[in-house]
């Protein structure tokens, strides 16, 4: 095994994360209180709702404890409500979250599951060829700020950031065979080793 | 290439409410308190199943007046109801914005032999199942996400536990027969043979599979989910209970936390009282709700 990531295991699509990053040789953990947390590498939000996950946060300090392990160094990766839960703002929300990355998040930005989609995706830092992204009743970030790197967007909408030891995409990456956004993730993981 | 209401769209928003609850509500209020309980999304109804049941008559889709005031009031998926087979209700439902139909043997079914095509729409529907011939079938027919039909509105559990047990077991069954099989296995069950042989080449169905119909305590919401479900629809379990804003909390936490007793224990203290129960045997088998569809 490369190291051990954990994935936060509230609520979401939490199991195909962990299918990802194990095949990519990664031992992983279930993160579902602050116990769990001990000796992982890296920790991933993963999508779902995020207010039924900031209400399980909040419920045992759980949400404290990755605070205190961010301003560490801890790397984490957001996808789609894991992505809102880092963010310091929500326009129009005043939604617990873990408010770590400078990025002001709209939710359901592109509207109801009707208007849901997938996409070809350019992401330079990744190559020339095309990322599918799925787009579910998504968010994207409307405000970064400069310190906040814009690894993608799609018409005009910022929807794949990097922070430091923090990335958050408004797909879901975890759902498509393509791993090369995991690899990237488990690279910064190795890196802030 | 972007596109809108593809198979991996549809499906991928039932993979987002794993590990989550879908609460049945009627008005904004009951949406609020719901969303307030960490519930990954509601089912806007006008009348909770048990109150169907007591009511009796035909069952129809809500008015869209609630559809919509409940869409307005939460900011997670809005659900709702359509009747079995009844493709306007499912349209009227698309038009309004519904995130998911459940295509749903609570409401009294439109066509007594025929679901809807549920290929023909950009919204993805969730079906009930008994069996795991059922199941396919429903996906076969365009079905995103798979539920246990249990009995509603009973707040008796025995239901759901039997079919979410019976499609676990003929899951199992397809999986150590020799492929030579497989189609007479599908022809015994009534499924599609496709989608037989994904599932004896994997192990579990194509979509998320949900518990419901009779759902009434955390405890309920744990068992379903070491039998194996990926979530839980509580349907009459929270506002027929005493007190549904700590109710509706306790069952998220317990979906959550299903697997660790000592958590349970503390999670079911000091609810009050569940809603009222109903032995399946009361119930004449032409009012059992689970024997609507085919």
């Amino acid at each position: 095994m490369k190291g051990k990531v954990g994935v936060l295991a509230l609520q979401g699509a939490f199991r195909e994360h962990r299918f990802v990053l194990e095949s990519l040789g990664w031992d992983v953990a279930e993160v579902r209180k602050p116990s769990d947390l001990e000796g992982v590498q890296g920790l991933v939000l993963p999508g779902g709702e995020s207010t039924a996950m900031a209400k399980l946060l909040q419920s045992d300090g759980l949400g404290d404890r990755i605070k205190e392990l961010a301003a560490k160094d801890l790397p984490l990766f957001g996808t789609c409500a894991g992505m809102i839960l880092l963010a310091k703002d929500i326009d129009g929300s005043d939604q617990y979250r873990l408010g770590l990355m400078d990025v002001t998040v709209k939710r359901n930005a592109f509207g109801r599951q009707i208007a849901s989609f997938e996409t070809d995706l350019s992401v330079p830092a990744l190559g020339s060829r095309p990322v599918r992204a799925v787009f579910i009743r998504a968010p994207y970030a409307a405000r970064v700020a400069p310190n906040v790197g814009i690894l993608a967007q799609h018409e005009g909408k910022i929807v794949f950031v990097r922070q430091g030891n923090m990335l958050a995409s408004a797909f879901h990456p975890e759902l498509t065979p393509d791993q090369r956004i995991h690899g990237y993730f488990l690279k910064m993981v190795s890196e802030y080793q | 290439m972007s596109e809108i209401g593809s198979w991996k769209v549809k499906t991928g928003l039932a993979e987002m409410l794993k590990g989550g609850v879908i609460m049945d509500v009627t008005t904004p209020e009951q949406a609020k308190i719901a969303e307030e309980a960490g519930a990954c999304a509601v089912m806007a109804l006008e009348r909770v199943p048990s109150d169907i049941r007591a009511a009796g008559g035909v069952a129809r889709m809500a008015d869209p007046t609630i559809i919509q005031k409940i869409m307005e009031a939460v900011s997670i998926p809005v659900m709702a109801k359509a009747r079995i087979g009844h493709f306007v209700e499912a349209q009227i439902l698309e038009a309004l914005g519904a995130d998911y139909i459940d295509e749903s043997e609570v409401l009294t079914p439109a066509d007594d032999m025929y679901h809807i095509n549920k290929h023909a729409f950009k919204v993805p529907f969730v079906c009930g199942a008994r069996n795991l011939g059922e199941a396919l079938r429903r996906i076969g027919e365009g079905a995103a996400m798979i539920r246990t039909k249990g009995e509603p509105g009973t707040g008796n559990v025995v239901e759901a536990v039997r079919h979410m047990r019976t499609v676990m077991s003929d899951i199992r069954k397809l999986t150590t027969m020799p492929k030579e099989e497989l189609m007479s296995a599908a022809k015994e069950m009534g499924a599609p043979y496709d989608l037989v042989v994904y599932v004896a080449e994997n192990g579990k169905l194509p979509v998320v599979n949900f518990a419901a119909g009779g759902i009434a305590t955390p405890a309920d919401a744990a068992l379903m989910m070491q039998l194996g479900v990926d979530g839980i629809f509580v349907g009459s379990g929270i506002f027929k209970s005493s007190d549904p804003k700590a109710r509706a909390k306790a069952v998220v936490l317990a979906t959550t936390h299903f697997n660790d007793p000592k958590m349970l224990a503390d999670i079911s203290k000091d609810l009050g009282e569940a809603m009222p129960g109903l032995e399946i045997s009361t119930i004449a088998e032409n009012q059992r709700m689970q024997e609507r569809g085919w």
